[in-house]
């Protein structure tokens, strides 16, 4: 029995002036037909102008148990915030 | 398409983390998605792994009843949308594949066990399509049952699955009306074709309610997956909601529900009705349906017929890539 084909990521442009945004997964030998298959696969439907694809295996994702000290030092640091600062209320446009 | 989870086996609370299932439990029930690489408890991993494959193989297998009459569909028009639709079939099983494999389980391990017979499919694709009346009936009836299904899904815990379902549900909706279309074309018909309409709804009524799973007595793991947000409405509501709202779109049509126990309940709000015969539905899932066997035969046929195909193309990328390094 033949194995699996590599994983690739999809990312596909809704439209113009938006981001990739990722959408799901697709088995494929290579780049090329990796593309073919994102096509038939995620947009049937007018669902995108742009497709990347991209392999599974480069990924790297943080890890969720690392969440509490990868991004909870921003919530003490309120002073990246502009609401932080008070500015009297006749001083305008700022 | 769908299907509903048909294997059970449940008992690994003992072996977890209690912190970490703790945890866990309050996430999901604070209505938090679950995400591939977040803890989960190994029973939640292997339920979802069971239950999105399971749909899976239904959306895959879910082609063959439909695939075997786009050669003969009426007219143009409708060859194309049929064409649109299987195609639309195999879409939901590979999204649905690729939201399983970030479980942990292998795409190949997944067909594997369809094609030994060791994971089950919707018990509603082994039941033949006899007329074209039947193609009707599947879209309007198993499509329209399995949106019932899927919609609530759309907000089931697992982040891969959910996303996955909304995927699915807004590409559905066509599929039951292409059906119902087909119905309000044979029931304006000759009285003939409205007599194949009508054998279409005698025969996949049942089939249809049969979709949603045992009655919830008989559906010991329900309470489980309703915590764990897996599943988010009991099989027996899901399927009173289909018969109410499919009674009166077999009214319009002028067809007849063959159910001689079906009655508006001024009192309840919802139609009453018979009793399903479950011990069909029970000698289905062991693989007794009508053409279980010839569904299996051809799928494997199908995907060993393929292989020299996809042989090549690895074959190919090998080639190239060896190329580009040298």
């Amino acid at each position: 029995m033949s194995k699996d084909w590599p994983l690739w990521e999809v990312f596909v442009r809704s439209k113009g002036g938006m981001a990739h945004r990722h959408v799901g997964s697709v088995h494929a030998p290579d780049s090329e037909i990796a593309l073919r298959h994102a096509r038939d696969t995620y947009t049937r439907r007018m669902e995108g102008v742009s497709l990347w694809v991209v392999p599974s295996a480069q990924i790297s994702a943080s890890d969720p148990e690392d969440d509490a000290t990868l991004f909870d030092p921003a919530a003490d640091k309120t002073y990246r915030h502009p609401t932080f600062y008070d500015i009297p209320e006749d001083v305008k446009h700022i | 398409m769908y299907t509903t989870e048909l294997q059970k086996s449940n008992q690994v609370r003992a072996i977890e983390d209690p912190e970490k299932l703790a945890a866990f439990e309050a996430r999901v029930a604070a209505d938090e998605f679950i995400e591939p690489k977040d803890w989960m408890p190994e029973a939640y991993r292997r339920t979802l792994t069971r239950q999105i494959s399971q749909h899976a193989h239904s959306e895959i297998v879910g082609m063959l009843p439909e695939g075997n009459w786009i050669s003969r569909a009426p007219s143009l028009r409708r060859k194309a949308i049929l064409l649109a639709k299987v195609q639309d079939e195999a879409g939901h099983g590979l999204y649905l594949y690729s939201a399983a494999e970030t479980l942990g389980t292998s795409r190949e391990e997944m067909i594997e066990a369809l094609h030994s017979g060791k994971a089950k499919y919707s018990t509603i694709f082994n039941y033949p399509t006899l007329t074209w009346a039947d193609i009707g009936a599947i879209g309007w009836l198993v499509d329209g049952a399995a949106i019932m299904n899927q919609v609530p899904l759309q907000r089931t815990s697992y982040g891969p699955y959910a996303r996955a379902m909304v995927r699915v549900c807004k590409e559905e909706s066509f599929h039951q009306r292409q059906g119902y279309e087909i119905m309000m074309a044979m029931c304006a018909g000759t009285a003939d074709q409205k007599r194949m309409a009508q054998d279409a709804l005698n025969r996949w009524w049942w089939p249809s309610l049969m979709m949603f799973g045992p009655p919830d007595a008989d559906s010991p793991n329900t309470a489980q997956s309703m915590r764990w947000r897996i599943k988010r409405e009991t099989n027996d509501e899901l399927r009173q909601k289909f018969v109410d709202i499919t009674v009166p779109q077999a009214e319009a049509l002028g067809l007849k529900v063959p159910d001689p126990a079906l009655e508006w309940n001024e009192a309840r709000g919802h139609y009453d009705f018979g009793e399903v015969d479950w011990e069909e539905f029970y000698a289905v899932v062991r693989g007794e349906g009508p053409v279980a066997k010839e569904r299996m035969a051809a799928r494997r046929e199908a995907w060993e017929e393929g292989a020299w195909v996809r042989d090549a193309a690895a074959a190919y990328a090998e080639k190239q890539a060896a190329k580009k390094a040298a």
